[in-house]
C-alpha cells in the first residue's frame, strides 16, 4: 500500500499530515461549529489559498510579494462582477448613481459564468506574468521586488477607488445575493460553500506539493539559496521565478473568488497593503515552508482575531500584534517549524529510550529555547517532502 | 446609579472592555404586566421581562475611531437617559458593544454576530458609507434594524435602516445655495478625501453648480484617506483663484489640510472655504485658530442656543468629561435610541416589522438640533445650518434654513 503512494505526498508523515488536515476541514469543523462559525472558517480558508501561494513563491522561491492582495482582488472582483450583473437588471446600482448610463465594455463578458471562471484563473496569472517578466528579467529581486509589489497594491487600490463608476469605489461591489439563481446567504448555501472551499483548497495544496516534489521544486529551492550558481549552471532563473509567481497569483485569485462567494461583497479593502501584509503574516505564523502550516496560520490568526475582538473590543489589535511579534521573534519557521522541531525531539527521545531503556534522558526543553533553533534540519525531508539538501541557510 | 458606576462607565477603555455595559443599575425588578414578554417579542429577540439588548457597532480602533467615538458616547448617553426614565416598554436597555475596526468586512461580520448570536433588538452604528453598505445585506437578510447616524451622500433607502444624519440635499445643496446667494460665489474648487462620500457628494455638487447655479467648477481633487500633504492642492487653489473652496476632506487629514492652508496665507479673512466634514470633533485637532473664519455646513453645532441643546451638552459633559466636544455626527447618533424608543412604544412591540411600521411620523421634541420628524423614506426632516468657526473651536451659526428640509435621498436630476 504505502510504497504505491506518489512521491509528492511526502511519505508516511506527509500522508498523516494531509489526512489530519482533511479530516479537520471536512469532518471536525462541520461537526464542532455552528453555521456562523463555519462560514467564518470558510472565509479564513479562502485566505488560506493566498497563504499557500506565498509558501510556494516566498518560502520556497524566495520571492517575497507584498502585493498578493492584488491577485486576491482580481479573482474576487471577477466573481463579484458576475454576481452583480446577475443581481441587477441591466445596470448595477452604483453605476446608475455615478451617472454611467451604459454598461462598460469590460463588464459585458461577465454575464457569462464560464468566462468568469476563466477570468478568475487567467487574469491573476496574466498580471503576475507581466509583473514577473518586467521584474525578474531585469533581475529585480528581494527587498526591491517586495517594494514594487507593494507599490502595485497601492496603485490598484487608488485605481479602484478613483474609478467608482466602474468599480463601486471604496464601497466595493456590494449586495451580491445569488450565483446562477442560487441564494448564497442561506445557511445551507454557506455550508455548501464551505465544503467547496475546503475541497478546492485541499486540491490546491496537492498541486503545490506535487510542484515542489518535481525537479522544478528542487531548482526553486536551489534558486532561493544560491541564485547565481543556478544561473551559472545554465538555467534561466527568471522564467522559473515568473512561473512560481504566476502559480501564487492563480492560487490567490481562486481564494478571492471563493471569498466573494461567501462574503457577498468585494471591496478595495482586500486589495491594498494591509491585507497583502496580512496574507504574509498568515504564512509566517503558520510556517512559510509548509503549505498546510500556512492554511493553519490563516485559520488561527482569523479565529484569534474574532475571539480577541469579542472579548476586548478596544485592545484586540494590540493582542494580535503581540502574537505576531512573538512568532517572528521566537518561531522563525512558524507553527509548522515548531511542530516539526518538537516531533524530531520526541523521536530522538524515543530512540534513545529504546536504545538505553534504563537511562532517563531529560525531556525536551520549553518552547523558548526550541524557537531559537527550530528551522528545518539539513538533509532531512520535512512534512512537505521536498526540503532537503538545499536547505543551507535560513 | 451610583457615582462610582457612572465614573467607571465614563472611563472609556475599562467600561468597553466588559463588552456588555449594564446601565440599568438596580432598577431591574420591574414587573411587566402591561407588555408581557411573549407579546412584545415574537421573533426571538434578546428581550426579557426587565431588559432589552441592543447592539452598538462603531470603529473603536483604526483610522476612523477618532470620528466614531463620539457616536458611541452619544448612544451610551441616550441609553442611560432612557433607562433613567424607566426604559423602553418598562425594560432597561442593555447594550453589546462591537468594534468594526475601521474595516468594512469586519462591520458585516460583527453585524451578523449581533443579529444572530446576540439577537439584538436593533443596532446603532456605522459611520462611513462603505461600512454601511457592507452591513446592509446582512441586516436586510436577517431582517434587523440599523440606526445609521452619519450625514451621507444619499442614493439609498433600505427598509431596515433609519438614517438619522442628513443626506446630500439637506447639506450639500443647501450649502452651495448659500455660497451662491449670500456670498456671490460663481467659481468653486472641490477638494475631498478619496472615497465614495466625497466623490458622490461632489458629483451632486458639480451638477448643482453647473446646471442650477450656473457657476463653474474650476478644480476637483481627491486625496487618499489619511493623506497629510496638501501642498500641491494649496498651490493649485492659489492658481485657479476660486470664489469658494468646498471641502469634503475627512478625519485626520483635516488637520494637515487646514494648517497647510494657513501656512500658505490662505485663511478665513481672505478665503471663502466651506467644509462639509469639519465639525467640533475635527476642530479640536486642527486648532480653532487654523479654521477661524472658515465655514461648515451641518444640521447641528454645539453652540446652538436652545433648551434641548443646553440640557444635552450639560448631560454629555457630565457623563463624558467637561472638556468633551460634540459634533454633528454625535448629535445625530444621540437621536437614534430616542427615535427607536418612540417607535417601539408606539408599536407596543420590539419586533422589527412592527417597529418599522411605526417609524414614519415619529417626532422628537427633545432633539438638541431642535425638532425632527421621521419621513416615510426613513430619513429625518431637518434644518440645514451654516456655522462660522471661531478661534475657540466653536462655531457661530450664521444661517439656518427657514424650515425643516424634506429628505430626498434620490434627488431628481443628480
Amino acid at each position: 500500500m504505502m510504497n504505491k503512494l506518489p512521491d509528492f505526498i511526502g511519505g508516511r508523515s506527509g500522508l498523516l499530515g494531509l489526512l489530519v488536515f482533511a479530516a479537520l476541514l471536512l469532518l471536525v469543523f462541520p461537526a464542532a461549529m455552528n453555521v456562523d462559525q463555519l462560514s467564518l472558517a470558510g472565509r479564513f480558508l479562502a485566505f488560506g489559498f493566498v497563504a499557500a501561494g506565498l509558501v510556494l513563491c516566498w518560502g520556497y522561491g524566495g520571492i517575497l510579494s507584498l502585493g498578493q492582495g492584488v491577485f486576491f482582488g482580481l479573482g474576487g472582483y471577477a466573481m463579484a462582477m458576475y454576481m452583480k450583473l446577475e443581481a441587477s437588471d441591466g445596470l448595477p446600482d452604483f453605476m446608475r448613481w455615478n451617472r454611467i448610463t451604459e454598461l462598460p465594455w469590460f463588464w459585458e463578458p461577465f454575464h457569462s459564468l464560464t468566462f468568469t471562471v476563466f477570468a478568475i484563473l487567467l487574469l491573476p496569472a496574466a498580471l503576475a506574468y507581466l509583473i514577473g517578466i518586467a521584474m525578474f528579467k531585469r533581475r529585480v529581486s528581494g527587498v526591491y521586488f517586495a517594494i514594487i509589489t507593494q507599490a502595485i497594491a497601492v496603485i490598484t487600490t487608488i485605481l479602484i477607488i478613483g474609478q467608482q463608476g466602474f468599480t463601486g469605489g471604496a464601497n466595493g461591489i456590494t449586495d451580491l445575493r445569488t450565483l446562477k439563481g442560487w441564494d448564497i446567504h442561506t445557511d445551507s448555501a454557506q455550508v455548501t460553500l464551505y465544503y467547496a472551499t475546503a475541497v478546492l483548497l485541499i486540491g490546491v495544496i496537492l498541486v503545490g506539493k506535487w510542484l515542489l516534489s518535481t525537479k522544478y521544486g528542487r531548482i526553486l529551492v536551489a534558486m532561493r539559496d544560491r541564485e547565481d550558481r543556478v544561473r551559472f549552471s545554465g538555467y534561466d532563473v527568471a522564467n522559473f521565478k515568473v512561473f512560481i509567481f504566476c502559480v501564487a497569483g492563480v492560487f490567490s485569485g481562486i481564494g478571492g473568488a471563493m471569498f466573494t462567494l461567501q462574503e457577498g461583497f468585494m471591496s478595495a479593502s482586500f486589495v491594498g497593503i494591509v491585507p497583502s501584509i496580512e496574507f504574509v503574516i498568515f504564512a509566517a505564523v503558520g510556517g512559510r515552508l509548509s503549505l498546510l502550516g500556512a492554511v493553519y496560520g490563516a485559520l488561527i490568526v482569523g479565529f484569534a482575531k474574532v475571539m480577541f475582538a469579542e472579548a476586548y473590543p478596544q485592545l484586540w489589535l494590540f493582542l494580535i500584534g503581540s502574537v505576531f511579534i512573538v512568532v517572528v521573534l521566537f518561531m522563525p519557521y512558524g507553527l509548522a517549524g515548531l511542530q516539526e522541531n518538537l516531533t524530531r525531539r520526541l523521536r530522538a527521545y524515543l530512540r534513545r529510550t529504546e536504545e538505553h531503556p534504563s537511562s532517563t534522558p531529560s525531556p525536551p526543553r520549553g518552547t523558548t529555547s526550541v524557537g531559537a533553533s527550530n528551522r528545518p534540519s539539513q538533509g532531512e525531508p520535512d512534512a512537505d517532502g521536498s526540503l532537503s539538501t538545499q536547505e543551507v541557510r535560513s | 446609579m451610583t457615582q462610582g458606576v457612572r465614573r467607571f462607565l465614563a472611563g472609556r477603555g475599562m467600561a468597553l472592555a466588559l463588552s456588555v455595559g449594564v446601565l440599568a443599575g438596580s432598577a431591574g425588578a420591574y414587573a411587566n404586566q402591561d407588555y408581557p414578554t411573549d407579546q412584545v417579542n415574537t421573533t426571538g429577540l434578546a428581550v426579557t421581562d426587565d431588559t432589552v439588548t441592543v447592539g452598538i457597532l462603531q470603529s473603536l480602533t483604526g483610522t476612523m475611531a477618532i470620528s466614531e467615538m463620539g457616536a458611541v458616547e452619544a448612544f451610551r448617553l441616550a441609553i442611560a437617559q432612557i433607562n433613567e426614565e424607566g426604559g423602553v416598554l418598562g425594560r432597561q436597555i442593555e447594550y453589546v458593544l462591537e468594534d468594526g475596526a475601521s474595516d468594512w468586512p469586519t462591520f458585516a461580520d460583527r453585524a451578523r454576530k449581533l443579529l444572530r448570536q446576540d439577537n439584538v433588538a436593533t443596532i446603532f452604528g456605522g459611520y462611513t458609507s462603505a461600512s454601511r453598505q457592507a452591513m446592509l445585506p446582512v441586516i436586510e437578510r436577517e431582517n434587523g434594524l440599523l440606526f445609521y447616524p452619519t450625514f451621507y451622500e444619499g442614493m439609498e433607502q433600505s427598509p431596515n435602516v433609519v438614517y438619522t444624519g442628513q443626506e446630500a440635499t439637506q447639506q450639500t445643496i443647501a450649502a452651495l445655495n448659500w455660497l451662491a446667494e449670500e456670498k456671490g460665489a460663481e467659481t468653486f474648487y472641490l477638494i475631498g478625501s478619496d472615497y465614495v462620500w466625497p466623490r458622490t457628494t461632489n458629483n451632486i455638487a458639480r451638477t448643482h453648480i453647473e446646471e442650477v447655479l450656473g457657476g463653474e467648477v474650476v478644480g476637483e481633487d481627491y486625496y487618499a484617506l489619511g493623506h497629510t500633504s496638501f501642498g500641491s492642492a494649496v498651490n493649485r487653489v492659489r492658481l485657479r483663484r476660486p470664489d469658494a473652496i468646498v471641502s469634503t476632506v475627512v478625519g485626520g487629514s483635516n488637520v494637515a489640510f487646514f494648517r497647510q492652508l494657513n501656512a500658505s496665507g490662505l485663511n478665513g479673512s481672505n478665503t471663502l472655504l466651506l467644509s462639509l466634514a469639519t465639525s467640533e470633533d475635527e476642530v479640536l485637532g486642527i486648532g480653532g485658530e487654523n479654521v477661524e473664519g472658515f465655514y461648515s455646513a451641518y444640521k447641528y453645532f454645539m453652540s446652538l442656543e436652545n433648551e434641548n441643546n443646553e440640557a444635552f451638552v450639560a448631560a454629555f459633559k457630565e457623563m463624558h468629561g467637561s472638556d468633551s466636544v460634540i459634533g454633528d455626527n454625535t448629535q445625530a447618533a444621540y437621536l437614534g435610541p430616542w427615535i427607536w424608543k418612540a417607535a417601539v412604544e408606539r408599536a407596543g412591540s420590539f419586533d422589527v416589522d412592527a417597529v418599522n411600521d411605526n417609524l414614519a411620523g415619529i417626532e422628537l421634541h427633545n432633539a438638541p438640533e431642535g425638532y425632527v420628524r421621521v419621513h416615510e423614506n426613513r430619513h429625518l426632516w431637518t434644518r440645514a445650518r451654516i456655522g462660522k468657526w471661531n478661534a475657540d473651536g466653536q462655531a457661530t451659526v450664521v444661517w439656518e434654513s427657514d424650515d425643516l428640509i424634506e429628505p430626498d435621498p434620490f434627488p431628481e436630476g443628480y
